[in-house]
């Protein structure tokens, strides 16, 4: 890839799946964590959206834009209701390891 | 190489080391604090690209509400961040082959086809040159049922994480109107059959 052109639409969409291969190696990574669980899907939807909005400039057409405007609406609502979910988790449990969460074991 | 294109690689090598330290740190508030830093230089990107709106509304709305809300969880729970640590260098081996394989595949899914489309700025519709106006005559025209249905599902947010988390306080008093429609006269009265004078013996 030519690294002294303008940034061409592979650029943006490279560093999308960039952004989107680490938030999958932060899950792997810390799958015992829900915090940080949560925050690695914040950055899965970054990736999401970046490629939209680079879709939407290279191509023209600001239904990409559109959609990222919705996207960032359900996503900070996700963020909430999961926080909330956590808070309360918390309150019962007493701590945020994925492994404590087993009540519904067989 | 144009400044703009070394903006890209400098803001691209800050967002790529930021979401890096996001899953990689070992204080949860350190974490945080690289995710807004991430989300700073996303929207320097976007500014780049000319999606001035969805910058600013990424700063605003995501960095200033829902990393502030990540921030207020993290700190308000008391985490033991070291027992969640302790298997973190077991999983880094199978973590890694993920995240290589993955990126292998889109790179060569992005990359394998010829994506010959123009510069940005080439063909940015740009409504009397403001990106918000453009934004704007799209929302609330084409696609202003989506914008009624967001708006619905706020709402719900809303109602859900309070109903989730609200605690009932046992001193309050109140009214429980459903109960109050319920009740039945012998829920309330008594009626004894008690004659009003004492029969003489």
């Amino acid at each position: 890839m030519p690294f002294a052109t303008l940034p061409t639409l592979s650029h943006y969409l490279m560093l999308g799946a960039i952004l989107f291969a680490i938030s999958i190696v932060g899950i792997f990574l810390n799958r015992k964590n829900v915090i940080i669980l949560l925050m690695a899907i914040e950055l899965m939807l970054l990736a999401v959206n970046m490629n939209f909005i680079a879709f939407s400039s290279f191509l023209g057409d600001m239904a990409g834009q559109v959609f990222v405007f919705f996207i960032l609406t359900v996503a900070a609502a996700e963020s909430a209701i999961g926080l909330a979910i956590l808070v309360l988790l918390f309150r019962n449990i007493g701590s945020i390891d994925v492994e404590d969460m087993d009540h519904l074991k067989g | 190489m144009t400044f703009q294109t070394a903006l890209f690689y400098v803001f691209s090598a800050i967002l790529v080391f930021a979401a890096l330290r996001v899953v990689t740190s070992r204080n949860p508030v350190h974490a945080v604090l690289w995710l807004v830093l991430a989300f700073f230089t996303a929207a320097d990107h976007w500014l780049m690209l000319q999606a001035e709106f969805l910058a600013i509304v990424l700063v605003l709305v995501y960095v200033g509400a829902v990393m502030v809300l990540f921030l207020f969880v993290v700190m308000m729970l008391d985490i033991n961040f070291d027992n969640l640590r302790k298997e973190f260098r077991s999983y880094i081996p199978v973590g890694a082959t993920v995240g290589i394989l993955v990126l292998v595949e889109m790179a060569l899914a992005l990359l394998g086809g010829r994506l010959g489309v123009a510069g940005p700025g080439a063909a940015s519709p740009t409504v009397a040159g403001s990106n918000t106006k453009a934004l704007g005559s799209l929302v609330y025209t084409e696609y202003v049922y989506p914008f009624e249905l967001a708006a619905v599902i706020l709402l719900v947010a809303i109602i859900a994480a309070i109903a989730l988390t609200h605690r009932k306080r046992k001193e309050t008093k109140y009214q429980n109107p459903a109960e109050q429609i319920k009740v039945r006269a012998r829920d309330r009265l008594r009626v004894l059959n008690i004659p009003s004078e004492k029969k003489e013996p």
